[in-house]
């Protein structure tokens, strides 16, 4: 019988802390997710030295529950990894200490993992990759397109000039009076609504595959603003939907240009604002339109936020290359793709 | 009892391994550059020449804090899985304290002071006693103004400890003058040897609640408490 590959994965970029065990790097054995969001709605975001606290106090109590949902043990184990970057420095520290922690106490190799890599790697959990594939990678810190020409070799083709798809829903949230985080709201207000306002796509149908969401936030704002100071009341489900149709307009498009300029036959869409409804609709409608051909991962919600079962899976990957780190192994807030 | 003992809770890094109150191998550095990057191969490296696998130990001890928030987190969190993955005892114990026993052979106070910056402090007051360092005023964060004026009315000669003392000298002898004494350069960093003997004797804590002394809510708190009730928010993370 041969052994089965077992991946102890750790994340903590961001407002999470989370441990899980994946086997053969398809396999959720466990996927414990311990979520901070309570603790950052008082302040209407995340602070950074809030998340580092709630990590220690969480760290190994996720290690202990993931390994006995697992039901495995340290010596089952095949290697350890880590996200190490990109993300909040003071967060990835704590998962990346207690990865090598682990490691070293128990001889393990530990296996550096990039967190957008893990992002486009949870679509594995849906079914197997084939190469090249497009990914549209949307979070709150990260608007991106990117290839994957073969098994973990990833490049930007295009990425946000200003603000993350996510972060423009959590800032036209507040304005909404709505509490963090803001993008599930907005998506059930915007399926109320209709899109009345007709804010700006910005940068739409240019020669490129950047995108840019501060324009469409000012224009939010502004629009809002000025209906408070004439008395004017606006529908706000009419302001979500107009909100959310410019935004999933943009990122459906400039996905159908990416996909003209690179043919693939997978289209991988990840990161939090994957679980978008809107968006989930409108790229599964116009592909099936366009592209019938593209066959459209989106993983289920539960692994489209921050998870460590897709850290495990991006792990896998990487631990055919023998791609290892040693002690020293640091945390790399600013990590990213090679460009194109 | 074998004892692997760590401090990284300001700029100096020591490390200890400890055998039966003997020191078995210990490394103080201090020179900048990352905690993060040089504590688990400092770790690896002492317990090797101590001829120790991690399995093998006993106890881990830890400086818990107060001082720099990352620091102390990155030797928090090592120490805290080390003996969660090994199943071994773990003992915090103050920063202060730690920085305290290192000024061996005085009857005077001792003062561990850390700089908290605007004029504040990291500070706490201790004394030894038949061989015991007794925590004789609490850790706290606090104005240095506040502290010397709380050493002044004790009418005890002090003698101020840690590595940040240099930049508050003036102030300690305009307000305390001659009964303020101090340490030389060696004495004002962190032994981790010293650590691991307060450590030997304490008993050891629930390692999955265990968590630095920070001893300073961080400010988004402190704001947010001006205008909320804290009761009905926790609890503040979910397993989901
Ligand atoms: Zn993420």
């Amino acid at each position: 019988m041969t052994k089965r590959e077992l991946i102890l994965a750790f994340e903590s970029s961001c407002d999470e802390t989370s441990v899980a065990v994946i086997e053969d790097g398809t396999k959720i054995l466990s996927n414990i997710i311990a979520t901070q969001i309570n603790s950052h709605k008082r302040f209407g975001g995340v602070v950074p030295e809030v998340a580092s606290r709630h990590h220690v106090e969480q760290i190994t109590d996720c290690i202990d529950l993931a390994l006995n949902e697992a039901n495995v043990n340290y010596s089952d184990l095949t290697a350890v990894a880590v996200t190490y970057g990109p993300g909040l420095v003071g967060s990835l520290l704590i998962g990346v200490t207690a990865a090598k922690t682990v490691a070293y106490a128990h001889q393990l190799p530990l296996i550096p993992v990039n967190h957008m890599a893990g992002h486009i790697y949870a679509a594995r959990f849906v079914k197997p990759l084939q190469y090249p594939l497009l990914a549209l990678m949307v979070s709150g810190g990260h608007t991106e397109l990117v290839t994957l020409t073969a098994p973990g070799e990833f490049h930007i083709i295009g990425e946000t000039r200003d603000d993350a798809a996510g972060e423009a829903y959590d800032k036209i949230g507040r304005v909404l009076g709505i509490t963090y985080p803001a993008g599930k709201e907005v998506d059930r207000l915007a399926h109320l609504g209709h899109d009345t306002f007709h804010f700006p796509r910005a940068m739409d149908g240019e020669d490129n595959l950047d995108f840019s969401f501060s324009g469409l936030k000012s224009a939010f704002i502004n629009t809002v603003h000025h209906a408070d100071q004439i008395g004017e009341q606006l529908s706000r489900e009419d302001l979500a939907a107009s909100f959310q149709a410019a935004v999933v307009d943009v990122l459906v498009d400039k996905t159908v240009q990416a996909l003209h300029q690179h043919p693939v036959d997978q289209l991988v869409v990840a990161g939090g604002v994957a679980a978008n409804q809107g968006l989930r609709e409108a790229m599964t409608a116009r592909l099936a339109e366009e592209f019938p051909n593209i066959d459209v991962i989106i993983p289920p919600v539960r692994l489209t936020g921050d998870n460590a079962a897709m850290i495990g899976a991006a792990a896998h990957i990487e631990l055919a290359k023998h791609h290892f780190a040693d002690e020293t192994l640091n945390a790399v807030p600013n990590l990213n793709f090679q460009h194109a | 009892m074998k004892i692997l003992a760590m401090d990284t809770s300001n700029q100096a890094m020591s490390v200890a391994v400890m055998a039966d109150g003997q020191l078995l191998a210990a490394s103080t550095i201090n020179h900048k550059k990352t905690h993060s990057e040089q504590l688990l191969p400092t770790i690896d490296r002492l317990m090797t020449v101590s001829g120790l696998t991690p399995a093998k130990l006993d106890r881990v001890v830890v400086a818990d804090g107060p001082g720099s928030y990352t620091g102390v987190r990155i030797a928090v969190t090592t120490a805290k899985t080390l003996a969660d993955t090994l199943s071994l005892e773990l003992v915090g114990v103050s920063s202060l304290a730690a920085l305290a026993a290192g000024a061996v052979g005085t009857t005077n106070l001792i003062v561990p002071i850390m700089d908290a910056r605007r004029q504040n402090v990291f500070a706490g007051v201790y004394q030894w006693l038949d061989g015991e360092l007794i925590n004789v005023v609490e850790d706290r964060h606090l104005a240095l103004t506040q502290l010397l004026g709380e050493l002044k009315l004790l009418r005890q000669p002090s003698t101020f400890v840690g590595s940040d003392v240099a930049k508050f000298t003036e102030s300690i002898k305009a307000t305390l003058g001659a009964s303020a004494h101090f340490v030389d350069a060696l004495a004002n960093l962190p032994q981790a040897g010293r650590l691991a003997l307060l450590g030997a004797q304490r008993t050891p804590v629930d390692v999955t609640t265990f968590v630095p002394r920070y001893l300073r809510l961080t400010e988004a708190e402190t704001n947010w408490l001006k205008t909320h009730d804290d009761k009905g928010h926790a609890p503040y993370v979910q397993k989901v």
